[in-house]
């Protein structure tokens, strides 16, 4: 849990993020600066063709503008700085003993090296394989995937092998899924050539087992769905489900993202499911990044085992081997062995949690989120999705300022943008489609300490406070981030540009000519 | 936006935003009911005239053989409502079929909007709570007479009901209708009164006004059908799916194809056909316009028949509302066909409660219908909803 920061709304005088008018790298370049020269460096001996002909067009600065300019730019992020309850992320903060653990131990390393020459990464990924299967109940775990939604897609190629090796892939042309089940599942089902069958909630907040019943049967090759969803809600019947699924012969995949909640509380085998998935880089503890690099940990029970992509880390006498003689893989999803800085990090988090850490840390998670979810059942014009439903939420719970919105005409969107005038991450609100109007899904985790939560929960209520007394300030913010709102330049491709190159060719063009 | 305009109209300023609010009964004050029957409600549907606003309607109704469902309808709710209040009851300007009232308003009726304003004036400062049998064009006739501003409720009667102040069935308007009475503290809500410009509308173009706002009773449990009008249809969205559908359509097949944004794409691929009518296709191309349903009723015998359908406007109707042309009688003689419906996601999504309403008029057959209904939500997309009478 992060420390206490008492009573900080009140005590606060104003939060302003720093403001540097900072130029873009390249142009402060000055010709003649420099950082450390070593006279006696060597010239690369590079073959004839790799080595250029002229300068590469780098700036010329010293070490110290360097420093000073990526200082500068860290201080204006737009994110990751202040208090994120980001709903269906898990953020949790990534020890730095993970970063240092996999520089120290991977960097001098190359995937095309010899089996024999990468054996404490090989039992790295074998011990976490374990420790994942004990986790789940499955047989095999793999880390190629990328990503959640890689995963999800080598779920969707397994089921596409595990249906041909059959002979019933033509009859099995159809995956059964949840509205509130992640958008990848649907997509990646489609992506491997499958109709998506979607099922809507019901009054319980889940979809009934007569509506699974309705669609099951003959073309039924898998069902991909969360639990609990992200409005926080636990399918209780989900073994019903299961069953009814195999019945009907096709396969039971459980998309794991939301697993904070229920670590060590369930396993995902034992509720029928033939293969699941979890990520890394929510609940494992790695960083997420800009967007990467991830990995989606896919596992499943033997019976799927032989479908994998390869290679896969096998036990050989005393050490450990790269299988790649498997005829009936699905091939790869991902060049190597996956992001395997990640697996690392991971691994270092969850041997530090063990068993115990694991529980404590789902029990936290869920009492942090009911905390939360019963202070923000107070506050003006915060309702909650499902609010006929009284079953407890688990980790995280979908709430709305519809009612706000409706009263002042600030929308969530507007709500966000005013928090982070406090140092709040911007909120999560919700996947689409929006099922709940103006959304917002806050996700404590096992991270957050009460006075965190608290504060975000004070901020919220005072913005929605100024949106009665004063929905300018509400619209018209951010008034004290590093930047204001968005003119449209984004939707104009002539104007914006993410690389030097293009900023050059859009805006410089003399520049670019030259 | 497309062509389903919105526009305000009439008393626009008296639609707040905080626009909950609780009338306090004191102790010991009777609760009455008024129920007012429209005659004409719901004649103009089945003769695929898109509404029953012209003023001779009633007496080309007379001259067809039809009788309204009005009373009919009304006497369904007023059965639901008596399983639990004894309220009394004053009726007019037409009776229910069934149950005890006390009949109100002109003893002449002219058989115009007249009649029904004339009620409402005899209700004034008489009764908790109007319920009344009809569609857009009753509701707007109550309001224009409503000057005590009594809350309204709608049993669905009509042709069109865009407003938002209908129930979604008879027996539903009955049972919200006893549970408001016996509430103490009867809490009401704004909603729109909107219509179709009938006009328009059998012009081809489909036009919702908002013509006014009334108060109807606080609807927590979704029994109230969903006040959203004309949403934008994600017409461009569809275009794959519609393609998809277009591509598996059998050559053996009649296609009875219903009216809608998303129809009128499926039907631009089929050759071209109507926004706001009932068409046919087969053999790839569209051979039927804006049929009603005599005329439905003669090209679907001894054909293989599929019904394509989209749902209707905001409120989560497939069959029942702007489509009452394929009647009970057409389904029956096409022998109880598959029934597609085409929708977008997000459409689906903007639903409360999640799911998707048939009022076929025929209790019986709604009952067969019911159930979960997979509908087309994009090219390799079906959505499983459920579907209530
Ligand atoms: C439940 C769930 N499944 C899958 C994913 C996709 O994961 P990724 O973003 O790593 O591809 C997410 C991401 O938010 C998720 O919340």
């Amino acid at each position: 849990m992060t420390a206490p920061i008492k009573d900080y709304l009140k005590r606060s005088n104003g939060y302003r993020a720093a403001k540097w008018s900072e130029p873009v790298v390249m142009e402060m370049t000055g010709s003649g600066r420099r950082g450390v020269v070593f006279e006696d460096a060597p010239a690369p001996d590079l073959p004839g063709k790799a080595a250029r002909k002229t300068a590469p067009a780098l700036p010329e600065i010293t070490e110290h503008d360097a420093l000073r300019h990526y200082l500068h730019l860290s201080q204006m992020t737009l994110g990751m700085m202040g208090i994120s309850l980001f709903g269906t992320c898990t953020m949790k903060y990534n020890p730095r003993i993970g970063e240092r653990a996999s520089l120290d131990h991977l960097k001098g390393l190359h995937p095309l090296q010899e089996a024999e020459t990468l054996q404490g990464v090989l039992e790295m990924y074998d011990k976490f394989s374990d420790f994942l299967c004990e986790v789940s109940g499955m047989d095999q775990f793999v880390f190629q995937a990328g990503g959640g939604a890689d995963a999800a897609y080598t779920h969707a190629c397994v089921t596409r092998a595990y249906h041909a090796s059959r002979g019933e892939l033509q009859q099995r042309d159809q995956i059964i899924t949840t509205i509130q089940t992640h958008p990848c599942s649907p997509a990646t089902a489609n992506t491997a050539g499958f109709e998506v069958i979607t099922l809507s909630l019901e009054e319980n907040g889940y979809p009934s087992l007569e509506q699974l019943k309705s669609v099951v049967g003959p073309r039924t090759a898998a069902l991909m769905v969360n639990n609990p969803d992200d409005m926080g809600i636990y399918n209780p019947d989900i073994k019903e489900w299961v069953r009814i699924v195999h019945e009907a012969g096709g396969l039971c995949f459980y998309d794991h993202a939301n697993f904070n909640g229920v670590m060590t509380r369930l396993r995902a085998r034992e509720l029928g499911f033939d293969a699941c998935m979890y990520m890394l880089h929510k609940t494992f503890g790695a960083p997420k990044g800009g967007g990467g690099p991830a990995v989606g940990a896919y596992g499943c029970a033997e019976h799927l085992v032989p479908f994998l992509p390869g290679p896969v880390v096998v036990k050989q006498g005393d050490g450990y081997a790269l299988d790649t003689d498997r005829p009936q893989s699905i091939g790869r999803v991902r060049e190597f062995m996956g992001n395997a800085p990640q697996v690392l990090k991971a691994y270092a988090w969850a041997r530090a949690m063990g068993a115990e850490g694991l529980r404590e840390a789902a029990d936290i998670s869920v009492l942090a989120n009911n905390y939360m979810d019963k202070r923000l059942g107070e506050v003006k014009g915060v309702s909650r999705s499902n609010p006929g439903i009284d079953v407890p939420r688990m980790e995280m719970t979908r709430h709305s300022v519809e009612q706000v919105a409706q009263d002042t005409g600030c929308s969530i969107f507007d709500i966000s943008m005013r928090m982070t005038d406090f140092g709040i991450d911007a909120l999560w609100l919700s996947h689409e489609p929006f099922l709940v109007a103006e959304p917002f899904t806050p996700e404590a985790g096992e991270l957050w300490s009460k006075e965190d939560i608290d504060y975000w929960i004070d901020v919220l209520e005072h913005v929605i406070g100024e949106a009665y007394s004063d929905p300018e300030i509400v619209k018209t913010a951010p008034h004290n981030a590093p930047i204001h709102q968005l003119t449209s330049a984004l939707d104009e491709p002539g104007v914006w540009a993410t690389t030097w190159r293009a900023y050059a060719r859009k805006h410089l063009k003399s520049m670019a000519a030259e | 936006m497309g062509n389903f305009a919105c526009v305000f109209h009439g008393e626009s300023a008296r639609f707040h935003h905080a626009n909950k609010s609780t009338n306090e009964r004191d102790q010991g004050q009777v609760a009455r009911l008024g129920l007012i029957i429209n005659p004409v409600a719901g004649l103009g549907g089945a003769m695929a005239r898109k509404g029953s606003d012209e003023a001779d309607i009633g007496a080309r109704a007379a001259a067809e053989g039809r009788v309204s469902q009005a009373p009919m309808r009304a006497a369904r709710a007023l059965s639901a409502f008596r399983e639990s209040c004894d309220a009394e009851v004053l009726a007019g300007p037409v009776l229910p079929d069934t149950g005890t009232v006390t009949p109100v308003g002109p003893d002449v009726l002219q058989g115009t909007a007249e009649d029904t304003k004339a009620c409402v004036r005899a209700m004034a400062g008489q009764v908790d709570l109007i319920l009344f049998a009809g569609g857009d064009g009753t509701a707007r006739d109550i309001c224009a007479a409503n000057d005590t501003g009594i809350p309204i409720l709608g049993i669905p009667s009509g042709v069109k009901m865009h407003s938002g102040v209908f129930a979604r069935s008879p027996e539903r308007a009955g049972r919200m209708t006893a549970a408001f009475l016996s509430d103490t503290r009867q809490r009401t809500e704004m909603v729109e009164i909107l219509d179709l410009d009938e006009a328009a509308r059998r012009a081809g173009r489909l036009s919702a006004r908002l013509y006014t706002v009334a108060r109807t009773p606080l609807d927590l449990a979704g029994a109230r059908q969903n006040p959203k009008a004309g949403n934008t249809d994600p017409v461009g969205e569809m275009d794959a799916a519609l393609a998809a559908y277009v591509a598996g359509m059998r050559e053996d097949t009649l296609y009875v194809l219903g009216p809608g944004a998303t129809m009128k794409a499926l039907k631009d691929r089929l050759g071209g056909g109507s926004l706001l009518g009932v068409d046919v296709a087969e053999g790839g191309l569209v051979t039927g316009t804006d049929l009603d349903e005599r005329a439905l009723m003669a090209r679907v015998a001894g054909r293989r028949v599929r019904i394509v359908l989209t749902v209707v406007g905001g409120q989560g109707f497939v069959l029942g509302r702007g489509n009452q042309q394929i009647s009970p009688a057409v389904l029956r003689a096409a022998g109880m066909p598959p029934i597609d419906v085409i929708c977008g996601a997000e459409k689906l999504a903007g639903l409360n409660p999640q799911e998707l309403t048939i009022d076929t008029g025929d209790v019986a057959l709604d009952g067969t219908l019911a159930g979960y209904w997979p509908v087309i939500t994009g090219p390799g997309r079906r959505q499983v909803m459920r579907v209530v009478a």
